[in-house]
């Protein structure tokens, strides 16, 4: 039996016609995402928000625009820690940190900032290395919620044993508790923290290159594009770094299966760091 | 048997998934002919040495799961620890981090779903012992698309919530032990 025997299923019909509704009334695309994961989505959000059928949650988002954001939230909802992955940080601190020294000023882009766990690991990280004061950072996610979150850098304080935890393992120089005033059961960082903080609504799908960068870190984001997304946002890294600048990636992405490969080489292996080459 | 040849085979397993597998996977010959993507759960912050034990083991090859890698026959694809792994329409692997289903990550229940959609009816899906609930909603989301539906008997396993559950959801399901479980796989392999 062969794909071409199977004739397409109603749901997926739905999916397709939906996310093409989302890209002509919102300009928000997510046709090149991995079709499972949005779908498992799709299905969550068709649920939770009461909707018998996708067709009848396409109806509503054309029409509602309150609909738009609740349902963006499903679609790009991200989970992450701060210093997730320690090594990765321990990396950046010991392998990477030393080249940034080297440069009297520095531009760190993070990619798909979503809350702004991953922003504020790399800022601290920058601060005990004493980079932060030279350092512009940009936090650029295509939701503005998260991005309001980020903003607000409020964490709750279940999550700030794990962070910590995660903060000492990745070689931290200080206290993750200097950094944050606890109330009411949530952390709120300090806001000196965000100084050299640039919040940006930027889409790795649809925007361009806006400056030259020394480190982009973009982890468990391009996870969720397929092929030719990964391939266009990857181009876009590329053209965004600086020669001999870094690339981060989750901890199970690579460039293997990428045509931009050509352009990175090794530079921590197991932790996914990269360095362009020279053009 | 289903009258439609099988193209992938699909395994969730949590306590006592090293034993149960121990028996299957180093059983499938060199020329078994279908892919199997298996999550085990694990704690996240294990960095998953069970490609390595079983590759060791096995005639057919055994790996981690890499994002957005073609699913190849003949190769067992483990879903690496704190990602959920997903079969893509075109069969490909994808990862994905959304947040854990009844607390894992990876989740049965979503390579299950994901494997449903990819293969329709020519899907094989078996869940192994376990002490939790994980895979049962998949199971049957399998066994509804037409797939067909292994659990674990209870006879020897470690853990037998989770098969119980798979089969309480999915009544259709056959149970089998590990030992017939993998007799049966070299048998539909061999289908033309």
């Amino acid at each position: 039996m062969t794909d071409v025997d199977m004739p397409e299923k109603i749901e997926d019909i739905e999916i397709r016609l939906l996310l093409e509704a989302l890209y002509s009334r919102y300009h928000y695309d997510f046709r090149n995402y991995a079709m499972a994961s949005v779908k498992r989505r799709l299905r969550q959000a068709r649920e939770q928000l009461g909707f018998e059928t996708l067709s009848a949650l396409q109806e509503s988002l054309l029409h509602d625009p309150n609909m738009f954001p609740r349902l963006l939230g499903y679609l790009t909802v991200q989970v992450s820690e701060m210093f997730r992955d320690p090594a990765y940080f321990r990396a950046i601190r010991e392998k990477v940190v030393p080249h940034l020294r080297t440069y009297p000023s520095l531009k760190v882009w993070v990619a798909g900032c979503s809350a702004g766990e991953e922003l504020y690991s790399l800022v601290i990280l920058f601060r005990e290395e004493g980079l932060e004061q030279r350092t512009l950072f940009y936090a650029t996610d295509i939701n503005q919620e998260a991005l309001a979150q980020a903003e607000a850098g409020i964490f709750g304080l279940d999550r700030l044993q794990l962070f910590t935890e995660n903060h000492r393992k990745s070689g931290g120089k200080s206290s993750l508790s200097d950094y944050y005033s606890a109330a009411y059961g949530r952390a709120s960082f300090d806001k000196t923290l965000r100084q050299n903080v640039l919040f940006s609504d930027h889409s790795l799908v649809t925007d361009a290159v806006f400056g030259e960068m020394h480190l982009i870190s973009c982890r468990n984001v391009m996870i969720y594009f397929d092929r030719d997304l990964q391939n266009r946002a990857l181009g876009l890294f590329k053209d965004s770094l600086a020669r001999k600048g870094f690339l981060g990636l989750g901890a199970k992405e690579s460039l293997r299966f990428s045509n931009q490969a050509a352009a990175f080489s090794d530079f921590v292996r197991e932790e996914k760091i990269y360095q362009r080459l020279a053009a | 048997m289903s009258a439609i040849a099988p193209e992938a085979v699909v395994i969730g397993a949590s306590a006592g998934a090293l034993e149960a597998l121990s028996v299957i996977l180093p059983a499938l010959p060199a020329n078994f002919r279908l892919p199997l993507m298996i999550v085990v759960h694990m704690p996240p912050d294990r960095s998953s040495i069970l490609a390595e034990l079983f590759q060791a083991k096995c005639r057919i090859a055994v790996r981690e799961a890499e994002d957005k890698e073609p699913v190849n026959g003949g190769t067992a694809y483990f879903a690496p620890p704190d990602y959920h792994l997903l079969v893509e329409a075109n069969k490909h692997l994808s990862l994905s981090s959304d947040e854990p289903i009844l607390y894992s990550r990876p989740s049965i229940d979503v390579l299950f779903e994901s494997a449903a959609d990819a293969y329709g009816p020519a899907l094989i899906a078996i869940v192994l012992s376990g002490a939790n609930q994980d895979g049962a909603a998949g199971l049957k989301v399998i066994a509804d698309a037409g797939g067909t539906a292994i659990v674990q008997s209870s006879e020897g396993a470690f853990a037998t919530a989770m098969p119980e559950a798979a089969k309480a959801m999915c009544p259709s399901a056959q149970v089998l032990s590990p030992q017939e479980i993998a007799a049966y796989l070299e048998k539909v392999s061999g289908r033309p």
